[in-house]
């Protein structure tokens, strides 16, 4: 059993400059496979979750073709030699504060 | 992505950082400062609402906080001037997991003493302070504000819950001041270890008591490091002075279009002199009259005079940010402003005439200025000798306004 990751391409650097990282153990649930992520490249832990280990806002992770937002969350189940890929968010437009300031 | 350009700096000439919403420029003069080299943008697509120039023991080494609204906020650092960027494999300044808070952005980076030159701290969204004292390798929060009991009553405004101002004292280590929006502004007498809020008499028109102890929307607190117990204030509504170091302030909100605003800069060699650009109302967000006028005091605020020589003077609806002005240190100052509007403005003269330097920028937030490999701590450092004048006006009375 083995899963793989996708990396976006902004984050390869993190990652050993590769696009895509293959874990040979299959950790239950995504939460679990991105702490083995992690560990082997730890680089892309904050820029994927915050201090509070949450997936950042505007980042969706996959398993095959559904996102984790709506399956269960971190808690998601990841199946045998499931790919998992981390995407930005579509965001376009995104608002920042009205006056950028109080 | 844009097309990045670099500039190169020598000894001596002036860098004026400008964080743009999308992105840091970096400006280069000689001492003239009459032409401009433009580097930038870095961190192309991001927020840059924090940045200093670090010429303290050898260093020219740049920093600057990119709000990456995909990976998060974080701090890079760059010894040529944004050429290349160092961005640490895990990120710096972040909340303790057992905080239970997530940084949502970086609003200043403050550069210790001379003496100090490893000492740096950084102010944060939601407020709280942290500090390093390995040049900015490692960064820890600094826990007794994080604990403060006044914490849970401080509520965002409009840009978010805040701490923006970082005043280390430059003699006494113990002290320090910061402020935040809102929540005012809290000082420390003992090296971080407690704080008390120092806002009397600063009023706060949004809440039902208008000189409460706390809770105050200041927007910036400027000082010169040569008298660092003159403390001037934007508030959200009004202008004020200590001459206390915060125990107490004074209005000096006297012959201004409107002691609303955001910035405020205190003359690197003379504390008498301040800048500042008021805005009309919290409703409307622009200069006065259409006009955009840098209001100057030259007597610790007992009267301010506009300076207009070379800015527009209609149809010029613009906003100046709380960090979006800066002076450099050289004879005499320069003074730089950048607008919500993507202008940016420098006077080589004191404010005497104005520049338009650039245009065309994205929303500046965030504009600093240092002279390349002067030693100092960042902009606005005087060796100044004058002596400031007595207080110019008591506490005005608490009247509803």
């Amino acid at each position: 059993m083995a899963i793989t990751f996708h990396i976006p391409s902004y984050l390869s650097a993190f990652a050993g400059n590769r696009n895509s990282v293959t874990l040979n153990t299959g950790p239950p649930t995504v939460g679990e496979a991105l702490e083995s992520l992690w560990q082997l490249h730890p680089g892309l832990r904050d820029r994927i979750v915050d201090e509070q280990g949450e997936v950042r806002q505007h980042i969706n992770i996959f398993v095959g073709n559904e996102c984790v937002r709506f399956t269960g969350g971190l808690a998601t189940q990841v199946p045998k030699d499931a790919e998992l890929l981390i995407v930005p968010a579509v965001s376009g437009g995104l608002a920042f504060p009205d006056e950028f300031d109080t | 992505m844009p097309s990045v350009q670099h500039v190169t700096a020598r000894r001596g000439d002036t860098l004026v950082l400008v964080g743009t919403v999308k992105g840091l420029f970096v400006l280069r003069s000689n001492p003239a400062r009459k032409r401009w080299d433009v580097g930038g943008p870095y961190s192309a697509g991001c927020p840059v609402y924090a940045a200093a120039l670090d010429t303290r023991a050898g260093r020219n080494r740049l920093w600057w906080a990119q709000q990456s609204f995909r990976w998060g906020p974080s701090l890079l650092s760059s010894d040529d001037f944004g050429k290349t960027a160092t961005s640490p494999e895990t990120y710096s300044v972040k909340f303790p997991a057992d905080a239970g808070w997530t940084l949502k952005n970086i609003w200043q980076i403050c550069l210790g003493a001379a003496d100090q030159p490893d000492v740096m701290y950084c102010g944060v969204e939601p407020s709280a302070l942290f500090e390093s004292h390995d040049a900015g390798q490692s960064w820890s929060m600094a826990q007794g504000l994080f604990n403060h009991p006044h914490r849970p009553k401080w509520t965002p405004g409009g840009g978010g819950q805040c701490l923006h101002t970082i005043l280390p004292h430059p003699t006494d280590r113990k002290r320090m001041i910061v402020a935040m929006s809102t929540g005012g502004a809290y000082r420390t007498d003992d090296g971080g270890a407690s704080w008390q809020p120092r806002n009397e008499n600063i009023r706060a028109e949004f809440l039902p008591e208008k000189y409460p102890e706390f809770g105050q929307c200041v927007h910036k607190i400027a000082f010169n490091r040569s008298q660092p117990e003159r403390l001037y204030l934007q508030n959200h509504w009004g202008l004020y002075r200590s001459d206390d170091f915060g125990n107490s302030w004074c209005d000096i909100a006297n012959g201004v279009p409107s002691d609303f605003g955001f910035c405020m800069v205190v003359h690197p060699h003379d504390p008498e002199i301040a800048y500042i650009v008021p805005i009309e109302a919290p409703e409307f967000r622009c200069t006065p009259e259409g006009k955009l006028r840098v209001y100057r005091t030259r007597n610790g605020g007992r009267s301010w005079e506009p300076l207009t020589r070379g800015l527009p003077q209609k149809n010029a609806l613009e906003t100046v940010l709380r960090d979006g002005m800066a002076a450099d240190a050289l004879h005499p100052a320069g003074i730089y402003f950048g607008t919500r509007s993507g202008k940016f403005y420098g006077s080589n003269d004191e404010g005497k005439s104005w520049q338009l330097i650039l245009e065309g920028l994205p929303a500046v937030v965030c504009v600093k200025a240092a002279v390349v490999g002067d030693g100092a701590s960042g902009s606005a450092v005087s060796k100044s000798t004058k002596k400031a004048k007595a207080p110019v006006s008591k506490p005005r009375k608490k009247t509803k306004r």
